[in-house]
């Protein structure tokens, strides 16, 4: 009797024991994709990436060479006309959420922003598309950086609403208590106070919507030139990468991998930067 | 207080100076934030009004025959949307098969099982995970991950289980299945990190009980966490069911987009993202882009009862923090 127990018990802990471990396994095949990619984009685009890559044009179909520059300042415009429109109505409609909407509005509100971050990417593309682009007969930034900007609006919505939740009641208090208005309460105690966590909510907004493809494919649509006018095609550093991935030239492949290391080495940085904005306040371990 | 609101107050001149402070201001900022805040039930109407309006003639002219006909022609005009519905569920459903066991089990480790000093870095990585973009994956998948696969795993899977029809024919390379196992990739961070979030906010009254009752470790996380989340994780499974049937470029670059249906695993295939992404620049007539903003349309219906789902099963734990891990 007395010997079955401690079978049934070390047989309890060995099965507790390989539990852990397959959980372990898991855990490492999660990650492991993110070590792969990593070490290939590293072995495959350091060489590429040169003072060529950020100041050239892509080459001609055939010539070597060339670079991504056009790319690199077009993604920096698509990026700066989407936050134009994504910041404004992001913070303020999260400032709304949690200032202001009434339990029942807000439900509705943040239950219709967390569907809509839940849309594919690609179906923003299709309505941008036909909203500007079959409208004004012409892909161009400007619809490439509607497309992106409206991607933004919930992403931004959300983390806004949850940063200036956390400010304390007692700050508006005692703004209202000196006879400050409730608007300025709002704009230079409240938001004040949260603007470090307004902040990187928008900078994870950029770091994500800065590696989207799907929405540019025919909105922004690429461009092998410079672009001059915000009606007219341009180039974007994931469309370049895309368009090289899936061509059949060699050196274009190199100058995906090159564009691809420098697209997730920037979006990094700017998670590096989240991080570090966020240090102390962070989620506490586990 | 009403002997306090009963008492004669005097009036000093300072006080009478002291205007009441204009409410226009006030007012003026609410209307704003409310008109900002309502952007996002505006863009609902705006995504479903556009793509209706954009496969209106598409919709006149082929019914309810769109989605059961599987004949693609741009030439002939004849356009259904059965393969690429097809080819949407079946890699959805392999991206599912691979990330969910994995997903959750890394969560059980990440809350339950791991030692402490190794939480929060792993954490960290799944988040980094989640941060690379489609398009950076889908080029490691054609140039690193298919041929890995074409040359390793799928002889394998073809030599020993090449009875079952999912794993017969010849294998080029890009197919369903390498699409499938890219998706499961995309997915991964999103289950794992909504799992983990469902699993941090089950009470720890539940797992001393179980460990009171002489529980082991595994034995706790079975039956008094993931017992007790189950509802949760459901929530977090069908999140990641969304996101499947909307990734895009990663599969559109692994996946062959070849619009057909066959038991094959092996088989190139194509998803309702992956023709839009494809095709939609080539659209030549109205007919044509009618049929692809159709099909916009059938992944915007699709994708958002998903997350419809999804929310409310997410809802019912009503925890903040499963709805951040969402973003």
């Amino acid at each position: 009797m007395r010997s079955k127990r401690t079978d049934n018990h070390s047989w309890r802990k060995i099965k507790s024991a390989l539990a852990s471990t397959t959980a372990f396994v898991s855990a490492i095949l999660v990650i492991l994709p993110l070590g792969l990619v990593f070490f290939h984009l590293l072995v495959n685009g350091i060489n590429s990436v040169n003072w060529d890559f950020f100041t050239k044009l892509p080459a001609p179909v055939g010539e070597v060479g060339g670079g991504m520059a056009n790319a690199i300042v077009g993604s920096l415009e698509l990026l700066a006309l989407a936050g134009v429109i994504g910041i404004p109505v992001g913070v303020l409609g999260g400032v709304y959420l949690a200032e202001y909407g009434s339990a029942r509005i807000n439900s509705v509100l943040r239950f219709l922003a967390d569907v809509l971050n839940g849309i594919p990417s690609i179906t923003w593309g299709v309505v941008v598309y036909g909203l500007i682009v079959l409208r004004f007969k012409s892909f161009s930034v400007l619809a490439g950086g509607l497309a992106l900007g409206l991607i933004m609006i919930p992403l931004i919505l959300r983390t806004t609403e949850e940063v200036v939740l956390l400010v304390p009641n007692g700050y508006r208090e005692a703004a209202l208590a000196l006879g400050v208005s409730r608007w300025q309460t709002i704009v230079h105690i409240v938001m004040k106070t949260a603007s470090k966590g307004i902040i990187t909510g928008i900078l994870l907004a950029l770091a994500r919507i800065g590696g989207e493809t799907a929405p540019l494919l025919f909105t922004a649509f690429g461009n092998r030139f410079w672009n001059h006018s915000l009606t007219q095609p341009i180039a974007a550093l994931p469309l370049q990468i895309y368009t090289y991935a899936i061509s059949p030239y060699d050196d274009w492949h190199r100058q995906a991998w090159a564009g691809a290391l420098v697209l997730v080495t920037g979006i990094f940085c700017v998670n590096v930067l989240v991080r570090f904005l966020t240090r102390g306040r962070g989620a506490p371990v586990a | 207080m009403d002997a306090t609101a009963e008492m004669p107050v005097a009036v000093s001149p300072v006080q009478q100076r002291m205007a009441p402070p204009s409410r226009f201001g006030d007012r003026a900022f609410e209307w704003l934030t409310l008109a900002m805040a309502s952007v996002v039930v505006v863009l609902v109407i705006l995504i479903g009004w556009e793509l209706w309006v954009g496969s209106s003639l598409a919709i006149k002219k082929f019914g309810f025959h769109f989605l059961a006909t599987s004949t693609w022609d741009p030439v002939a005009e004849e356009f259904g949307a059965l393969p690429f519905i097809f080819g949407t569920l079946v890699s959805s459903a392999i991206a599912l098969i691979i990330a969910v066991p994995l997903g959750i089990a890394t969560a059980a480790y990440l809350t339950e099982l791991a030692p402490l000093w190794i939480r929060q870095p792993l954490t960290s990585l799944i988040e980094m995970l989640a941060a690379i973009p489609s398009v950076i994956l889908g080029l490691w998948g054609i140039f690193v991950m298919v041929p890995w696969l074409r040359d390793y795993p799928f002889p394998f899977l073809k030599h020993y289980f090449g009875w079952i029809p999912l794993f017969t024919g010849p294998i080029y390379g890009p197919c369903m299945f390498a699409g499938g196992i890219i998706i499961a990739i995309m997915i991964l961070p999103i289950i794992t990190s909504v799992s983990r979030e469902i699993l941090r906010s089950v009470p720890d009254l539940q797992r001393e009980a179980a460990y009171a009752l002489g529980a082991t470790r595994w034995e706790a996380t079975r039956i008094a966490v993931l017992s007790y989340a189950k509802k949760g994780l459901f929530g977090a499974v069908i999140l990641g069911l969304g996101r499947a049937l909307g990734e895009t470029l990663a599969v559109t670059m692994v996946i062959g987009n070849t619009p057909q249906i066959v038991a094959s695993l092996f088989k190139p295939g194509y998803t309702l993202a992956s023709v839009l992404a494809n095709e939609f620049t080539e659209a030549t007539t109205d007919t044509y882009l009618g049929a692809l903003f159709e099909i916009g349309l059938v992944l915007f219906g699709i994708t958002i009862l998903v997350n419809l789902l999804a929310q409310v099963l997410l809802r019912t734990i009503a925890t903040t923090s499963a709805t951040r891990a969402v973003q």
